[in-house]
């Protein structure tokens, strides 16, 4: 994203060198200068104290960059959200030490109200808990009392582990995003800081300053435009990008939005959240996920026409909106554009059943109660509740605290095994279409069932010369239906790439601390695969063994008329039971199964 | 979508008709029960339910009752108001309480006062979030992430009308009337039937996808970004005319009538669809009632249980998981059949 600024059309302003007149006071985030920052960064900085929006997302990991981002940041109105903090740490709660010394309750703030007003950073934004996610998304919206500090949050996430995403909530709602990720400075004023020169190889051609272009008449219906073309669903987006259009013309000292405000604002808003490229320039997307909005016109066809004073005038401000934001569109898109993958909303299915994932010791919460019957005791939680009473009961003679029936508060975990059904189906030749039609079927049941287990289910279908993971691990009814709905059949039968990449979901859903099973689905027989001393069938034999060593219980359901060995013998390298299942159904596919997690 | 010191108009929230009509329902019927709200982000969910509490009038209290006791409420107030403060009365806002995900019970229920127990000697109840809502919207954003015991413990009250706290040597009862609505984004973990079935109306929300609906969400946005009041100013005769309807639906609703062939029909429809329980019935009918009244009818007609059959039951149909075609669809074609176009 270095050269970002650079390859805007128009140019950016910069922080530090906005021209002509500067007239309004820079309330109340006036951001240090810091030159050697990507111009996308500055002007992030310089809009900072715009109202409404939010905060900024930004994908860094920690490092000079990131160091030199927070570094421009007001100091003093700057607070960051500590890696363990909980919800009591947002909202406030009883101060113990103060409380137990003064003999009455005292209350300490929580982070929101402290930082309300400046600047609030979370780190690892990536591994917020949903409910702190939820918590800060609330707080945006502005229902709670008092001002929400503006959120600055540092996405870590690599990109690949698609269980790793900033909640979807929170990204929505703040206005700006940016990627540091390949963000430079120049390493000797690293190693030298004192001697920084100005806007060094981030900015490589400093735009000709003070070139604002042409007015634009009707820029909220070019933002909108632009969004849908873009595949951005969110209409927050637009109407942030409107916001930050209109702040950096009151930047520049401007009253109406040109066209600099208008590219501006889309690279900050609405590039970086773009899910497919504006049609006319993209490889054609293979099939439209059915939650997108449908196609949108083509940016023209189908203008308003009582909006903008000409069609065309529109089109073009549309198309301008469009050409910068491909400067900030997200890193990956035209990769997974070509493999075929749709973007869906980053990790959306998954926030909730992360906070539920306590297999490994997590709480699921305090509440008042008496332990016994599973529950154990929370001391600390009981000693707050017992706290502020200590004056107010009979004085213990052995300087022990009054602990009554009532300050007892429970800890509570949630105990259930919690199970990932890793679904493998073959869906190659001629009876793929009812095998994956009963695959569907099982995953559906499974997902049924689930309300009570807490489970989850993923698919990976296998066919022609290639395994994807077409539904990953979700609890939800709703997007198993949507995600499966395309599944496409035929082609040749790539066990062995089937059964790897079945291993690497269940593996991955145990190292989540879920307890994995393999159901297999085929007719037995691999013919894609291996290498030339290797036949398909031994690859996949091989792949199958691997299944065996890690331990994963699995089901093999040969769904073949007549069964032959060579389903048995994968079975047994698997180490998993054998089911032939000449006339599959759905609901025998979830008896094998439930057979399995009982065993 | 930001809160400002004055609420986005109700009337000037783009498209969204059956979310709408739903609260609207809700607030001429109270006991309905609820509202459901699905959707996805940023459709102006929060924003609704804050513009219609905004846009209600008035209710009348007993001046200072912390449990915003109507004068002659027949459930006891706990500081017995209508003892201490006689015959004076006040008007106040109706209540909007946004629930934040990380309250505790004891902020919900209400607990005992620590100072004044502590410097008095006196055992004071200090009111929660649900004396807060009394007679007003409780509005929980993302319900599907609120603690279980919590949620069940809302779900209660709401339906009992009253929250009841037995602890720490206290034992109060009050008045918690409230019409809890309820958000979720069904991709972010289903809800629970249980909890499903309690509430009246549940409504699917989706992001507008007409270019030109959209188009005007971001002006009017815009607009009210820029000039709160200015923009308010400019729905109030629409807002007026809303409030204006709700009074009306909500004096006229203990007479509209709800003939026998209309509980046939109501009855009918939910078997036909499958939806367990008599509460779907209930519901349907008081939901058909509601809207009668809205449109300022006398008796309920079968246009009315057809344009509620869907909020009223969708939410409490057995899922079929083999069979892909949804709730709503189920319903539709049932209604198709039932009731003559």
């Amino acid at each position: 994203m270095t050269k970002a600024g650079a390859a805007l059309s128009s140019p950016l302003p910069l922080a530090g060198e906005v021209g002509g007149g500067k007239p309004q006071t820079r309330t109340p985030f006036e951001a240090t200068h810091s030159p050697n920052l990507p111009a996308l960064a500055q002007l992030a900085l310089a809009l900072l104290d715009t109202p409404g929006i939010g905060g900024i997302l930004i994908r860094a990991r920690p490092g000079p960059v990131r160091d030199a981002f927070t570094a421009a940041l007001p100091a003093a109105k700057t607070r960051r959200l500590p890696a363990n903090a909980d919800a009591e740490a947002l909202d406030g709660g009883l101060d113990l030490t103060a409380t137990l010394a003064a003999g009455r309750p005292i209350h300490r703030p929580g982070l929101l109200v402290e930082a309300s007003g400046g600047i609030l950073i979370v780190p690892m934004a990536e591994r917020l808990a949903a409910a702190l996610a939820a918590r800060l998304a609330t707080a945006l919206d502005g229902a709670l009392d008092g001002d929400c500090p503006l959120l600055i949050l540092f996405d870590e996430s690599s990109g690949d582990d698609p269980d790793e995403a900033v909640s979807p909530a929170i990204a929505d709602r703040l206005a700006i995003h940016l990627d540091l990720t390949d963000a430079r400075l120049p390493l000797a004023d690293l190693l030298n800081p004192a001697s920084i020169p100005l806007a060094a190889e981030a900015n490589p051609a400093s735009p000709t300053p003070n070139d604002p272009g042409p007015i634009i008449p009707d820029p909220a219906t070019a933002f909108t435009a632009a969004a849908a073309a873009l595949g951005i669903a969110s209409i927050r987006a637009p109407i942030q990008a409107l916001r930050i259009a209109h702040a950096n013309a009151s930047l520049s000292g401007r009253t109406a939005i040109t066209a600099a405000d208008l590219e501006a604002a889309a690279a900050l808003v609405l590039g970086p959240r773009a899910t497919q490229l504006p049609p006319g320039d993209a490889p054609p997307p293979p099939e439209e996920s059915p939650d997108q909005p449908p196609e949108p016109p083509p940016p023209g066809d189908d203008q308003p026409e009582s909006e903008a004073d000409s069609p065309d005038q529109t089109r073009d401000d549309s198309d301008r909106v469009i050409e910068a934001a491909r400067t900030a569109l997200p890193p990956g898109l035209l990769d997974a554009l070509a493999a075929g993958a749709s973007r869906t909303a980053a990790g959306g299915g998954r926030s909730g059943a992360k906070l539920r994932s306590l297999s490994s010791g997590r709480p699921a919460g305090v509440r008042a109660g008496a332990p016994g019957r599973g529950a154990r005791l929370a001391l600390i939680e009981t000693i707050k509740a017992a706290a502020p009473w200590q004056k107010a009961r009979p004085h213990r003679n052995d300087g022990r605290l009054s602990i009554r029936h009532d300050d007892l508060r429970i800890r509570r975990f949630v105990a259930r095994a919690e199970a990932t059904t890793v679904f493998a189906v073959d869906a190659s030749g001629s009876a793929a279409m009812a095998r994956l039609a009963e695959a569907k079927g099982a995953v559906e049941l499974l997902l049924a069932q689930a309300y009570v287990k807490r489970a989850e289910v993923a698919l990976v279908a296998f066919r022609g010369d290639s395994a994807t993971l077409t539904l990953p691990p979700t609890r939800s009814l709703a997007r198993a239906k949507r995600e499966l709905a395309a599944l496409a059949g035929g082609g040749g039968t790539p066990m062995a790439a089937g059964l790897d990449l079945t291993r690497r979901v269940a593996e991955a859903e145990r190292a989540r601390g879920r307890t994995p099973l393999i159901v297999v689905l085929t007719d037995g027989r691999a013919n894609v695969g291996g290498t030339d001393a290797l036949s398909p069938q031994a690859a996949a034999l091989a792949s199958a063994r691997a299944i065996g060593t890690s331990g994963i219980a699995s089901v093999f359901i040969d769904c073949s008329a007549r069964a032959r060995p060579d389903g048995a013998a994968l079975a047994a390298a698997m180490n998993a039971r054998f089911v032939a299942l000449p006339r599959l159904d759905a609901s025998a596919v979830v008896a094998a199964v439930n057979l399995l997690g009982t065993r | 979508m930001d809160s400002m010191t004055s609420p986005f108009p109700f009337s000037a929230i783009v498209g969204q008709v059956e979310m709408k009509q739903a609260l609207l329902m809700a607030a001429v019927e109270p006991r309905l029960g609820g509202v459901m709200v699905f959707g996805d982000r940023g459709t102006g969910k929060s924003t609704a339910v804050r513009a219609l509490a905004a846009l209600l009038p008035p209710m009348t209290i007993v001046a200072g009752c912390r449990y915003g006791c109507a004068p002659k409420d027949p459930v006891p107030c706990p500081d017995d108001c209508h003892a201490r403060a006689g015959r004076h009365v006040a008007h106040v806002p109706v209540p909007f309480v946004d629930l934040p995900l990380g309250a505790t019970e004891d902020r919900v229920v209400g607990a005992l006062d620590l100072e004044r127990a502590l410097a008095t000697g006196e055992k004071r109840f200090e009111p929660g979030l649900l004396a807060k809502a009394n007679r007003g919207f409780l509005y929980i954003d993302e319900i599907n992430l609120l603690e279980d015991h919590l949620v069940d413990l809302l779900l209660d009250v709401a339906v009992s009308g009253q929250n009841l706290v037995e602890r720490e040597g206290l034992s109060i009862r009050h008045a918690a009337r409230f019409i809890l609505v309820g958000s979720g984004n069904p991709e972010e973990g289903e809800l629970r039937p249980q909890l499903l079935d309690r509430f009246g109306l549940s409504v699917d929300v989706r992001t507008p996808t007409e270019l030109a609906d959209r188009i005007e969400i971001v002006k009017r946005c815009d607009r009210f970004d820029r000039d709160p009041d200015g923009f308010a100013a400019t729905y109030a005769e629409e807002e007026a005319a809303t409030v204006a309807s709700i009074a009306a639906a909500r004096r006229k609703l203990p007479k509209v009538d709800v003939g026998d062939a209309m509980l046939e029909l109501g009855s009918r429809l939910c078997q036909a669809v499958g939806a367990d329980g008599l509460r779907g019935e209930l519901t349907l009918l008081r939901a058909a009632r509601a809207t009668a009244a809205l449109a300022g009818k006398k008796a309920v007609t079968p246009a009315h249980i057809a344009a509620v059959a869907a909020p009223a039951l969708r939410h409490r149909l057995r899922r079929n998981v083999l069979d892909d075609t949804g709730s709503t669809v189920r319903i539709a074609r049932a209604v198709a059949e039932l009731v003559p176009a």
